[in-house]
């Protein structure tokens, strides 16, 4: 079954639009799993080979190939369950945390492998950021200030307080928040707003300066108005960081992202530019997602 | 024509809902009424039992003294005019004493009636004298005014604890006793005063000269030792299960074993305490040392669940927040999960503390059950403890021990009451929200 799906893993093949036509009751079939559209890019920042997952017996994430590039922002759609947050979270070896969890394939990160068993997560996680899906501001150290310092001071980026002092405020006007707590840096940051604690959040993962941002659904506890900003400053943040943005929301990945991956059920079905995606899908279950024929 | 078939419908709809109403209220009412009298029923028992142990106990704080003017005798007390300490010190204070009972009352002869009439003071009274002279040599010679505790039966009869109209042989105070009291009492040499006695001494056989504070610092020198050792053991025990350890049937069969020992039997620990600590290890006997280690092994589990249970509560984003900015696993936990499951393992430790405190079946067993008159100085002096020391009292015959033994579980409740307050306190300062 597997070295089956991984031939099938063709980059911009034949249409696969009449593959599992009968998609309502969930009823697709696993034989034909594969990929299309461009899984590489050009100048890769990740790349991600035949990456398995396994939650127990659960197999969560089924032979996954794919890019994240320089200086783009990469969406991951899908409906719930289909492992686009787990596929996420081996970007920075998140799931080591979960007992049960199990990867298996190679993910680079500029050329090195990250699964290898000698890489220490506690430096891939500096080069590999995350954001969470509920605003999680640490509570301790709690004040706004040390929230943003606490990375750069646990790595020992800084040598003085004066250089933690700029960390702290470039990473915060990055993140579109200085002039909004620029008066109350050591008030506690859950008493900012959900909106605000999630840009705090977003300040907090670039002030050690990584490579990569994840995204795991940043603004799914936001009002309107909160995600409106948070989007535009993914859009700023593009020019620096490879961001990967894990959404429920289709418009906001059409909205961010310059490159798009739908995910269904464990497999990785469709990968392509954000506008092409959108507009002219190439297979069947991304078109039914897409126009919210399910999910 | 359909809209009032509609309407009926409706209406029949609401009749029977209503119908149902009725029994749901009354339901619910009589559900809250099960509710108050639970808590009523509750709240009487614990009145009952405060006024009972206050109205027993309050008396216990105050004391009845006799003043006496003794006269000292160069002759008796330093015969040679050294006034060297050991000689001041040997010298026969009680008969200064009974000199001056004698000379108060110049009526009373014959062996019998004079040492009915020394039966009313103290056998403190000879030392409280012993230490004035020693602090002072230069009152020798001359006569001071000296307050002593009363005898205890005396302090029962002006207490009103003993009926003076009783028949004189169901009497511990006998008529011409009354008849002396009533002299002393007219010559305004009783008074009724703040007893010291019962916060500055320790244990003893006379009821008037007990007091709580060789068991309470035994007491406190045990829960130190207690809550030094178990606090930091059960918190790394728990960080550790519950943030670090692989869950496997290792972790499980521990995980089993803590939650049984929570519900061994305390005098097990007891007997654990006297065959490995004081038998194997030697520790001395009656120590607060010793019975720390026990009520440390007692409450380790306690809070060792409380803590795991806490260190559970705090949400996973805490974790991943921390993890997520490539914080290592130890960081995430000291920095951020160990400060906000602080409060919980305080509370489940104030538990296991209220429980050490109160106990007194493993104490028995590793000594701490013997008289002890000395107040301790250190977790290696010979000590009692609050509950260990009530129990004493509640066994002793004299009619005096009876209120001191209410006293006693007031003073062990106030300390109850103290380190819930500092514990609540702590909590505050740490909770916090997320």
């Amino acid at each position: 079954m597997e070295a089956q799906a991984s031939h099938l893993m063709a980059s911009g093949g034949p249409s696969h639009r009449a593959v599992g036509a009968d998609l309502g009751g969930g009823t697709y079939d696993r034989a034909h799993r594969g990929t299309v559209g461009e899984i590489r890019v050009e100048v890769p920042r990740m790349r991600c080979t035949k990456v398995n997952v396994h939650y127990g017996d659960k197999h969560a994430i089924h032979d996954v190939s794919l890019d994240v590039g320089k200086n783009e922002v990469l969406a991951m759609i899908g409906p719930s369950g289909c492992g686009k947050s787990t596929f996420l979270r081996c970007l920075n070896r998140m799931n080591d945390t979960v007992a049960s969890c199990r990867v298996t394939g190679e993910i680079l990160l500029d050329g090195k492998d990250i699964m290898a068993p000698e890489v220490d997560v506690v430096p891939l996680r500096a080069r590999v950021g995350m954001v969470f899906q509920k605003p999680n501001p640490l509570t301790f150290p709690k004040s706004i200030f040390e929230n943003v310092a606490f990375g750069p001071r646990i790595h020992g980026l800084v040598q003085t307080r004066a250089e933690l002092e700029e960390v702290v405020v470039t990473s915060l006007q990055k993140a579109n928040l200085w002039e909004e707590v620029k008066d109350r840096l050591n008030d506690p940051g859950t008493g900012l707003s959900g909106g605000q604690q999630q840009r705090l959040c977003i300040a907090r993962a670039i002030a050690i300066q990584p490579e990569v941002i994840l995204m795991d659904e940043p603004c799914s506890a936001l009002d309107p108005i909160s995600t409106a900003k948070i989007e535009q400053l993914i859009d700023e943040l593009r020019r620096q960081f490879s961001i990967c943005i894990v959404t429920h929301s289709m418009q906001q990945a059409a909205r961010v992202s310059q490159r798009t991956a739908y995910f269904h059920l464990g497999d990785l079905i469709e990968v392509g530019d954000t506008d092409q995606i959108f507009v002219k899908p190439q297979h069947q279950l991304t078109e039914d997602y897409i126009t919210g024929r399910f999910g | 024509m359909s809209e009032t078939n509609f309407a009926s419908a409706e209406d029949k709809m609401f009749a029977r809902v209503e119908a149902g109403m009725k029994r749901r209220r009354a339901a619910e009412k009589r559900f809250q009424w099960y509710g108050r009298c639970a808590v009523a029923l509750g709240l009487t028992f614990l009145v009952v039992l405060f006024v009972s142990i206050v109205s027993n106990g309050y008396t216990a704080f105050w004391q009845t003294r006799v003043t006496l003017d003794v006269t000292l005798d160069a002759s008796v007390i330093d015969p040679q005019g050294s006034r060297d300490p050991e000689v001041l010190r040997a010298a026969d204070y009680g008969g200064l004493i009974k000199a001056t009972l004698r000379d108060m009352f110049p009526d009373v002869t014959g062996r019998r009636d004079r040492f009915a009439l020394y039966g009313l003071i103290s056998n403190g009274a000879a030392f409280d004298l012993r230490d004035r002279v020693l602090a002072n040599p230069q009152l020798i010679g001359t006569t001071v005014s000296l307050s002593v505790a009363a005898d205890d039966d005396v302090d029962m009869l002006m207490k009103g604890h003993i009926d003076r109209d009783g028949a004189e042989a169901d009497r511990r105070i006998k008529d011409n006793q009354l008849g002396w009291i009533d002299q002393l009492q007219a010559d305004g040499r009783l008074e009724r005063v703040f007893n010291l006695d019962f916060f500055a001494n320790g244990d003893s056989r006379d009821p008037e000269l007990a007091g709580i504070r060789g068991a309470l610092m035994g007491s406190v020198f045990t829960l130190v030792v207690t809550l030094a050792l178990s606090f930091p053991l059960a918190v790394a025990a728990a960080v550790y299960l519950e943030e670090f350890a692989p869950k496997n049937r290792w972790t499980d069969l521990i995980e089993v074993n803590i939650n049984n020992l929570a519900a061994v039997p305390s005098i097990v620990f007891g007997l654990l305490g006297l065959a490995v600590f004081i038998n194997f290890f030697t520790l001395p006997r009656s120590a607060p040392l010793v019975g720390g280690l026990v009520l440390t092994l007692m409450t380790l589990p306690t809070i060792i669940i409380a803590s795991r249970a806490s260190l559970k509560s705090v949400p996973p984003s805490i974790r991943e927040g921390a993890l997520g900015v490539g914080a290592s696993p130890m960081q995430a936990v000291m920095y951020h999960v160990l400060p906000l499951a602080m409060p919980g393992m305080l509370t489940g430790t104030i538990i296991g503390m209220a429980q050490a405190l109160g106990e007194t079946a493993p104490l028995l067993m590793i000594g701490m059950v013997a008289f002890i008159a000395d107040v301790p100085n250190g977790v290696f002096d010979p000590s009692t403890v609050l509950p260990v020391q009530i129990y004493l009292w509640a066994d002793s015959p004299e009619r005096a021990y009876v209120e001191k033994t209410s006293a006693a579980i007031l003073v062990l409740l106030l300390f109850l009451a103290t380190m819930n307050a500092v514990a609540v306190l702590l909590r505050r300062r740490f909770e916090r929200r997320w």
